[in-house]
């Protein structure tokens, strides 16, 4: 059979004469010797009903790009989506660093071969956890749920039980998560998950409804500061408190780039903490910037709870040289297989060195700053809109994102967001089929990318779409 | 193997301080926008806006660097990290370190994706859907499966959500209670086990017969009206094709279980053979390895699941479908095991993934498969003519796009061991290599992955950097031993702090506590 010479810039022996140079050290003369050990049965012999390909890099790139075109960004429209993946500014020196064909090429190399991946995932491990006041950080999970999801089954093994409190105002998205990992109660190691009652006025826990569900089986309490709903919860210390009162974990998810005006949550007793990173220095990306963490106290039973590699700093042969180590590594699943902690894998690494950038470039200032942006235009919108005919907004103290219930406008929220579109304008995550409880309304989120431009606009164009 | 001249490299060496040691108080590094005067003006003091017992009291011990400082310092960090766009990456097996195209990337990074958000209307995604569903119907050419999700972010998380769908499948039956047990094989990736494990089942790990196997004999042994579902790879981690994989699918088949390969890296049989033809019921490949998304220090990745017809439905919501005119989100599944991940996944690898088959097309991808195991092929006999290299099991049958090796007898020989070797070998401009997963089964094991990337040449120099490494450690063990030599830093004095409490320090102000402060 006569074979095509087909060269691909990829693949640099596809060129023939130094294929052929190779095949005859290997003493072949037919490619299909390769796959000698393959039976026949198992052999593939159709063809790949794959387009044709696109060899030359000026053809796919267009292709690429137009096809992207098609969308429509949060650039093209004023966006007022948040739920877990936000807008915010992503600096230059972030997309420098991250977009290095070193950090982006490297994989899991040696310790030596890779320093300065390691000191630089050292030094996030440091910076996020002067953010959240405590002493260990955790490699990297896909996400804020699966962070939430992973401290949940880390308390249950702590303590012993499985049973979790989660607040009703918790992201679906999340909960979807979390319910995948505490998963079905016929399984052996399954978690019950009770939610807590809302308080109305608040968008915090209903503290009556707390102490009720809580009790000696309670292996944690979940909550977030800010929630879902944005609101900033004002009886964290008391939840803690009681959750350890039954001997419970205060399992806490918080949205990191709040924490320069929002109490660390350390300070109000929690004593495993999750969250996304997305928040403090990734694109949004359709929501491919997420990354979760967890974080506790640097107390053994914490570490070798933790499903996820955690690594020391460790002093070499040179006075002052650092080096990294990997702290109780036989915990992970990669040591340990079925007997692990759960399990560990690639899932953001890249996304820590851009934290990392984030907040190094932030430094304490630009935390609380862009902490007080975020609360001042937020609560502006949440005033103006609130200052609309019908419009109401719900809970009092917010961060970042709010509830509006459109019920008394006559309208639901698909039709508001439509009618929004179509001037440019993606309203806010529609909330109405997933919480019943909130009638019609929209959860809105205002960053500091946003200015008071932006909330005008916004407002007018609901005034308009509400007339 | 013609004489290959070594490099003389060195590792960039800047000694960089750690951050937390860098910048004066008062230096800033970016301003935020601040809000309007109005704004201001209207609403009093910013704090105020918080309840008074939720306001953080001090400010974060943050540093405080200058723009250009943050940059420098980071920029030199990159520079002391040897990615494999600089230092091929033949070594690290399993992993298909393959070249990710830049212009993929600059496609990933322009507005267009980036400022996408995922809750957007469908009718402003059109595009980023279009390229998911065109990779979903490429992925089920290359595997025979009839439907994919991207929501695993890696190919563990795509083993575990491949857990949750055997969960379901037999909740579904009614059978989950006695369906307990999952199998899987000691050279298969630990997360085969941990997955399953991780959503409840009880593990069993079959270990490999005289050849190198998986022993059928002992799969036929443990199945039972118990088994719930078997996951493991073909080729394993060393490289050999099980031919009667057919048969240990029907085994569990019989015994009423599911069947999962474990396709994280399908690069030496894509276009050859499939998941579906051998009868399994799932696969994932990562698109971080076969697919040429980079691998960017640990993710973001992607674990692309794909299922047959009758399991489509329990796939995790939402999927993407086509009506004919537009691309639209379903998440009307009833029977769906849920979510295992926010949003849709990683939409960066798939673009990637996406474009990478559409710059090769069928032929394109049944030669990167062909090459890879050429590659292997090729690099096989160089390494096996190094003194002390071995390669145990299934003797005289050629491997695909991988192999496990021993150094077992270099340690017995010299005292110098796979470990101390890869510390050496970094010294040469090349990434370390992988050893293995554990358990060691394989003594003092390597095993590298020369992918389709790489050049006769490139294959040379890392069995030459190989030798030599080998010859020194028979020469001079104890130069060996105290490798590396042309890195930025030296061996960690006492690696014991792993295991002790009171000296590890996890973080900066952990060090500070434990050590700085003493």
């Amino acid at each position: 059979m006569r074979e095509k010479a087909f060269v691909h810039p990829y693949i640099p022996n596809s060129a023939p004469e130094v294929k052929a140079e190779m095949m005859k050290a290997v003493g072949i003369t037919d490619l299909e010797e390769l796959y000698s050990e393959i039976p026949e049965h198992l052999r593939f012999r159709g063809e790949l009903d794959l387009p044709e390909p696109m060899m030359a890099e000026c053809e796919l790139r267009r292709h690429l790009e137009e096809t992207l075109a098609k969308n429509t960004t949060c650039k093209d429209y004023l966006n007022f989506l948040g739920g877990g993946c936000w807008q915010h500014y992503v600096p230059a020196v972030v997309d420098e660093i991250v977009n290095r064909a070193e950090f982006v090429t490297a994989y899991c190399g040696g310790t030596y071969a890779d320093l300065g991946k390691f000191q630089a995932r050292f030094e996030f491990y440091s910076m996020l956890a002067e953010m959240l006041d405590v002493d260990a950080v955790s490699e990297p999970i896909y996400d804020w749920g699966a962070a939430a999801g992973m401290s949940i089954r880390m308390a249950s093994r702590l303590t012993g039980r499985n049973e979790v409190l989660i607040p009703y105002g918790i992201s679906p998205e999340r909960m979807a998560q979390i319910r995948t990992l505490c998963q079905p109660e016929i399984m052996p190691n399954s978690i019950k998950i009770t939610l807590v009652d809302m308080d109305h006025q608040t968008g915090g826990l209903d503290m009556e409804d707390l102490k009720a569900k809580l009790s000696d089986k309670i292996a944690a309490v979940y909550f977030e500061v800010p929630a879902f709903f944005g609101t900033v919860e004002g009886n964290a210390a008391a939840i803690s408190a009681l959750a350890k009162s039954v001997g419970a974990q205060s399992v806490v998810g918080v949205d990191p780039v709040s924490l320069g005006v929002i109490a660390p949550p350390a300070s109000y007793g929690a004593d495993i903490i999750c969250g996304d990173l997305q928040s403090i220095g990734m694109h949004m990306l359709c929501g491919g910037g997420q990354s979760g963490f967890i974080a506790f106290r640097d107390e053994t039973a914490y570490l070798a709870e933790c499903p996820l590699a955690i690594y020391t700093i460790a002093e070499t042969a040179v006075e002052g040289q650092y080096a990294y180590a990997e702290v109780l590594p036989e915990r992970t699943s990669y040591e340990a297989r079925d007997k692990a902690k759960d399990w560990v894998g690639t899932a953001s690494g890249l996304w820590t060195i851009g934290a990392a950038v984030y907040m190094a470039l932030m430094g304490p200032q630009g935390m609380e700053e862009i902490g007080e942006t975020i609360l001042y235009n937020s609560n502006y919108a949440k005033q103006s809109m609130s200052e609309i005919q019908g419009v109401r907004v719900l809970f009092d103290t917010t961060f970042k994102e709010f509830v509006v219930n459109f019920d008394q406008t006559g309208k639901t929220v698909a039709e508001i967001n439509k009618a929004l579109e179509n001037l440019k304008i993606f309203g806010g995550l529609d909330l109405t089929a997933d919480f019943p409880a909130l009638g019609g309304s929209a959860l809105y989120c205002v960053t500091e990318t946003h200015s008071k431009q932006d909330i005008d606009k916004l407002v007018a164009a609901l005034k308009e779409v509400l007339k | 193997m013609k004489d290959v001249k070594l490099r003389k490299y060195h590792s960039a060496s800047w000694d960089e301080p750690l951050i937390m040691e860098m910048g004066t108080k008062g230096e800033r590094g970016i301003i935020p926008p601040k809000a309007a005067k109005e704004v201001v003006e209207k609403l009093g003091q910013a704090i105020d806006l918080l309840p008074a017992e939720m306001r953080r009291q001090k400010s974060i011990g943050l540093p405080e660097v200058s723009q250009y400082h943050v940059l420098q310092h980071y920029l030199r960090l990159s520079q002391m990290t040897l990615g494999m766009d600089l230092g091929s990456d033949i070594g690290e097996g399993t992993c298909t370190m393959k070249y990710s195209p830049k212009m993929h990337d600059q496609v990933v990074n322009s507005s267009k994706f980036a400022d996408l958000h995922p809750s957007q209307p469908q009718e402003t995604l059109q595009g980023i859907l279009e390229i998911v569903y065109g990779l979903e119907q490429y992925l089920k050419q290359i595997s025979g499966m009839s439907k994919f999700t991207f929501q695993p972010g890696g190919g563990s998380h795509a083993t575990y959500t491949n857990a949750c769908l055997i969960r379901r499948y037999h909740e579904a039956r009614g059978e989950l209670a006695q369906r307990d047990e999952v199998i899987t094989t000691i050279f298969s990736h630990p997360c085969d086990g941990a997955t399953p494990a991780t959503a409840g089942f009880k593990v069993i790990t079959l270990m490999p017969d005289e050849n190198g196997y998986p022993d059928l004999e002992a799969l036929k042994a443990i199945v039972s009206e118990r088994t719930a579902g078997i996951m493991f790879t073909n080729p394993e981690d060393t490289g050999i094709f099980n031919p009667k994989v057919a048969e240990y699918v029907k085994v569990v088949h019989d015994a009423g279980g599911l069947c999962f390969y474990d396709q994280a890296n399908a690069n030496g049989i894509m276009g050859m053979a499939r998941a579906f033809d051998a009868g399994f019921d799932a696969c994932h490949f990562n698109l971080h390895k076969t697919f040429s998304s980079p691998h960017g220090c640990e993710g973001p990745a992607s674990g692309a699941y794909g299922v047959r017809e009758e399991l489509a439905k329990y796939l995790p919501v939402p999927t993407v479908e086509f009506d004919g005119s537009k691309y639209y989100l379903d998440y009307d599944r009833p029977e769906s095991v849920g979510k295992v991940r926010s949003f849709l996944g990683n939409l960066e690898c798939v673009i990637r993934a996406y474009a990478w088959i559409r710059s090769m097309g069928a032929e394109g991808i049944k030669t990167a498969a062909q090459i890879s195991v050429l590659n292997n092929n090729y690099m096989d006999q160089l390494l096996l003519d190094i003194k002390g290299v071995t390669r145990p099991y299934a003797e005289g049958k050629r491997r695909l796009e991988q192999a496990r090796y021993s150094l077992g007898q270099v340690m017995e020989d010299t005292g110098v061991g796979t470990a101390e070797i890869r510390n050496r070998f970094s010294d040469f401009g090349i990434q370390g290599y992988w050893m293995s997963h554990h358990p060691w089964i394989v003594p003092e094991p390597f095993t590298p992955e020369p992918c389709e990337t790489y050049s006769k040449e490139d294959l040379d120099y890392w069995a030459a950097a190989l030798a030599q490494c080998v010859k020194e450690a028979y020469e001079d063990p104890e130069f060996v031993m105290n490798a590396p030599h042309a890195m930025a830093n030296t061996k960690i004095l006492d690696d014991s702090l792993v295991e002790d409490p009171d000296r590890w320090a996890c973080t900066y102000r952990a060090y500070k506590k434990k050590i700085l402060d003493k």
